[in-house]
């Protein structure tokens, strides 16, 4: 048993990373598949949804990789290549989501957060201040606490 | 007025999780469709079989209609064909794009369960469907007698989502036109 778990651990060693980018797909200039590499690691796999479509074996991953380099070879930039997706499927395929109206609240929830945060400790610590200085005591305390001083043990 | 203030943390985790709990009974696989009161982009489709009529955008005015995408591939086309054959027989105009298909399949797929479609247009390569946004099949598209997208269904439809959502739309879209 031992034998047979080593033979296949030594198989797995050997076992090439799996991709989905196949070599039929990729550009023959490897400038443009760089560009192409790098937007598609951007683009979010619409039927697989936290995969990239460059990470995704889907059959509909494939094929927007597969205009992706299309337009880079018509000439289309980055963002243009780019847009014609947001076009098609909005802006959900993009996996860095645009500053926009319904996106405020995703980009700057954190700092409101760290606000009201900040708020809050500064009210704390106001609040301590005033605690560590207590009121002056008052002549009935002060008569008090004269007579047990004075009171021997 | 410290044990207030002392409130305020717990009343946001409270929040928070009142979010989350909604958010989990959302379905993260529909993505919105930007088509919405948008002109259908146009395509022209062949058919699935030869003298079969094929399916192109201009065909899609004049009176509100469903847009429906299937596969012989499909599974989940299978489940929702029995409804789609329903609605033909009660007089609903449905149009198909057998997306992603090899036409014969297409074909041959049609021949084994039935017609529901007034027309259908095959899409080989993939590309009208992705020019619609198409993120799976099936998907159904309420398209407005000037052509206009109204409404994605994702997913099967079924007698829910007809009677509830569907018909009401075609209904309040053949009020309109």
């Amino acid at each position: 048993m031992k034998r047979v778990s080593l033979i296949l651990l030594a198989f797995m060693a050997f076992a090439a990373p799996a991709f989905a980018v196949l070599p039929s797909e990729q550009l023959s200039d490897p400038k443009l598949e760089a560009r192409a590499r790098h937007i598609s690691q951007e683009l979010r796999c619409v039927v697989c949804q936290n995969q990239t479509i460059d990470d995704s074996d889907a059959p509909l991953a494939h094929d927007l990789r597969m205009i992706l380099r299309e337009r880079l070879l018509a000439g289309d930039t980055d963002e243009q290549a780019k847009a014609y997706l947001v076009k098609r499927y909005g802006t959900y395929v993009l996996l860095k989501p645009p500053f926009q109206a319904n996106t405020l609240l995703l980009w700057l929830g954190p700092f409101l957060v760290l606000i009201a945060g900040g708020a809050l400790v500064g009210l704390y610590l106001m609040g301590r201040g005033r605690l560590a200085a207590p009121s002056e005591l008052s002549a009935d305390e002060r008569a008090r606490l004269n007579t047990l001083l004075e009171t021997p043990e | 007025m410290n044990r207030a203030l002392a409130l305020i943390p717990v009343g946001l985790f409270a929040a928070l999780l009142v979010s989350f709990y909604f958010a989990l009974g959302r379905d993260p696989t529909h993505i919105p469709s930007v088509l919405i009161d948008k002109p259908l982009p146009g395509f022209s489709l062949p058919g699935v079989a030869a003298g079969t009529p094929g399916l192109s955008s201009h065909d899609l005015r004049g009176q509100p209609i469903l847009l429906n995408v299937f596969g012989s591939w499909c599974i989940s086309c299978v489940q929702e064909h029995p409804m789609l054959m329903e609605l033909a027989r009660e007089g609903v105009v449905i149009d198909g794009i057998d997306w992603r298909d090899q036409a014969i399949d297409g074909a041959k797929w049609l021949d084994q369960n039935g017609n529901p479609y007034a027309r259908v247009g095959n899409d080989k390569t993939g590309r009208t469907g992705i020019d619609l946004g198409v993120t799976g099949a099936p998907e159904t598209f309420v398209v407005d007698a000037r052509g206009r997208v109204r409404y994605k269904q994702i997913g099967p439809i079924d007698s829910d989502t007809w009677n509830n959502t569907l018909l009401p739309l075609l209904k309040k879209l053949r009020s309109e036109s």
